[in-house]
């Protein structure tokens, strides 16, 4: 084993003793505030992290990730409320399709460079925003899609249960995240962030740039339907607002917030926004304002996201400290 | 969707001339709003999310300018100015701390302002729909042009948007200043060798993106509800304006979002449900055949 603590079955033990906590959580302290927060966290962080495979990892800032978000959580809710099929394969069903939209729409929006790919993949979602608005028959149209998801157990699951819910929430987030840090640091991930350091070097060593992006645009738009999925099951239906560009600025927000640099980042950043918008609204009247300067602090003031600064603190101190300690073995050694 | 109305309309004279001068206001505006975005973004690379907040403002400068004086040309110049005060001091105490970093970063820093501004005109001004009315001037009986109803404030606005639009391209093309700062869009370091205070330089320009979009604001305030947040949504419209003409060019920003402004109008009639649509078809189009949008060169 070259490096332990990178191996999946480290991945896998950190996830389930996370999961663990999370599961006592509710137990320890019974809120039903603390159980939405996290339900909604989940949502959300999966579908930050997901963002962040393109922005922080493949630096194809995508401002159009939300339509994926939208589609997984219309999709899903559909297949519930049409077909009468089991939680697992509507579940199943609406992942692929998630999949086949981001490869179509992919194959257009990842030929183009940093700006202009982040334009199309707006324009993309925008369109995707105006047909769940247009079609209503379908949709819902503007009103979104009402009438609440029917929720037939499976594997002893009930759904329509707010802790089983809860835990199946948690569930799907760190599996999610176990998953993508192993993409991440998969030899698929490293190809990913050669082509975002030198994109033609990549090209040169025989890869194929436009399939490997390709690749993480269609896993970054699976990840992301996950987050909608529990979206939807959390708010009984599906609103356009779901693929509107503000979730994408909100993904953007999260990453940004937590850092970009770190794994974990955008899952911070998803703490830190989602407790700053519950105590804007709920404490001041002036929500706008005390949110804007409070990400002005963060972005004028700490210049990164926040784990990224502890990570950057924490290096810091350990080469202070290792350093200082081989000045001083040198020292030691010389005559 | 509505074919038959839409066919029914283009038979005739008199509802051509209706929807086309409607969508002629909605483009000059979004042209006003956009020619500073592509301005901004030509010469500072930077992408300002807050010009829709500066539209707005715009909005409120005049709506109370015009409450004061009762005058406007004065609320015209009044808000443009005032409004690129807001925009010199923007750039020069926050924009131009984050130059050079993360794209993501200018964002963030865009939108704490987009949040700020709206709950400030919210504080000022109030949360509910305000409106100015038409200034005296204009409370005349409309115009027909061959049987469409046209109000004279409307050929006003277009004449003055296009008034405004040429000085900018004299400004920009044709002297020293407008040189200065093209050469700025294309090698800031060299302009700064040379002596050129880009700093000063940069304010400028800002200042610029203000004024047009306070005039925006302030020529919207007649036809216009005035709202906390009415910047948001004409952001994103000269948000792909800017894109479909090119970013940086203000030629291209003008025939964009005259085509916007007619797409809305006439779409509609035809598309009710899908006018926004309609739009985002366009730039779709546009992007897969021309990445740099319609008169964009390639930048970074």
């Amino acid at each position: 084993m070259i490096n332990s603590r990178r191996s999946p079955a480290f991945d896998l033990m950190i996830g389930a003793a996370l999961f663990a906590v999370l599961a006592l959580l509710p137990l320890l302290f019974p809120s039903k505030a603390l159980v939405d927060f996290m339900i909604r966290g989940s949502a959300l962080a999966l579908f930050a992290t997901s963002l962040n495979l393109l922005v922080g990892y493949g630096g194809m800032v995508s401002f159009g990730h939300g339509m994926f978000f939208g589609l997984g959580a219309y999709s899903f809710a559909l297949l519930m409320q049409r077909t009468g099929l089991p939680i697992p394969a509507a579940f199943a069903i609406a992942l692929v399709l998630c999949a086949a939209v981001a490869l179509g729409i992919g194959v257009v929006c990842v030929r183009l460079k940093e700006l202009y790919f982040a334009f199309l993949t707006l324009a993309f979602q925008m369109l995707v925003h105006s047909l769940i608005v247009l079609w209503v028959p379908l949709t819902g149209g503007d009103q979104g899609l009402r009438g609440g998801i029917p929720r037939p157990h499976f594997l002893g699951i009930n759904l329509a249960n707010q802790s089983h819910l809860y835990l199946t929430s948690c569930a799907l987030l760190i599996i999610g995240l176990v998953l993508i840090h192993h993409i991440v640091l998969s030899p698929f991930g490293y190809t990913l962030r050669m082509i975002r350091d030198n994109a033609a070097r990549a090209s040169f060593l025989g890869v194929n740039v436009f399939r490997i992006r390709l690749i993480a645009f269609v896993l970054a738009a699976v990840f992301a339907g996950v987050g909608g999925m529990i979206m939807s099951l959390f708010v009984s239906g599906a609103y356009p607002e779901f693929a509107y560009w503000t979730i994408s600025g909100e993904g953007i927000f999260m990453i940004m917030l937590g850092g970009l640099n770190s794994f974990l980042g955008p899952t911070v950043g998803t703490v830190i926004l989602l407790v700053l918008n519950d105590f804007a609204t709920r404490f001041t009247e002036h929500y706008g304002l005390t949110l804007g300067i409070v990400i002005l602090l963060f972005a004028l003031g700490l210049r990164r996201g926040l784990l990224d600064v502890l990570i950057g603190l924490w290096r810091r101190h350990l080469t202070v400290s290792r350093s200082t300690a081989e000045a001083g073995g040198i020292s030691g050694a010389s005559p | 969707m509505d074919i038959a109305a839409l066919v029914s309309c283009l038979s005739s004279p008199a509802c051509i001339v209706t929807q086309a001068t409607g969508g002629l206001i909605v483009g000059m505006l979004l042209f006003l709003v956009a020619a500073g975005l592509t301005l901004i973004f030509g010469v500072l690379k930077v992408v300002n999310f807050t010009h829709g907040s500066f539209y707005m403002l715009g909005a409120y400068f005049a709506l109370t300018i015009f409450n004061f004086t009762g005058n406007y040309t004065l609320t015209v110049f009044g808000a443009g100015v005032a409004t690129a005060l807001v925009g010199l001091v923007f750039e020069r105490v926050f924009i131009s701390r984050v130059y050079g970093q993360n794209v993501l970063m200018q964002l963030l820093v865009c939108y704490g302002f987009i949040l700020i501004f709206d709950d400030v005109v919210k504080i000022l001004w109030g949360p509910e729909f305000k409106s100015m009315g038409m200034p005296p001037a204009f409370q005349v009986p409309p115009i027909f042009i061959a049987g469409g109803v046209v109000p004279p404030f409307y050929l006003f606005l277009v004449g003055v948007t296009i008034l405004i639009g040429l000085t900018l391209w004299l400004v920009i093309d044709k002297t020293r200043l407008g040189k200065t700062v093209r050469a700025a869009a294309h090698n800031p370091n060299m302009v700064a060798a040379l002596g050129i205070n880009t700093g000063v330089l940069y304010g400028l320009v800002f200042a610029t993106g203000g004024l047009l979009a306070g005039f925006a604001g302030a020529l919207a305030a007649p036809v216009r509800s005035l709202t906390p947040g009415m910047g948001f949504s004409i952001l994103i419209e000269s948000f792909i304006v800017t894109v479909i003409g090119g970013m940086g060019s203000i030629v291209g920003a003008f025939v964009a979002a005259i085509t916007i402004g007619l797409i809305r109008s006439f779409g509609s009639l035809g598309f009710p449900l899908f006018t926004e649509g309609l739009m985002y078809v366009f730039m779709v189009v546009v992007l897969i055949a021309k990445p740099t949008g319609l008169f964009g060169r390639e930048v970074g």
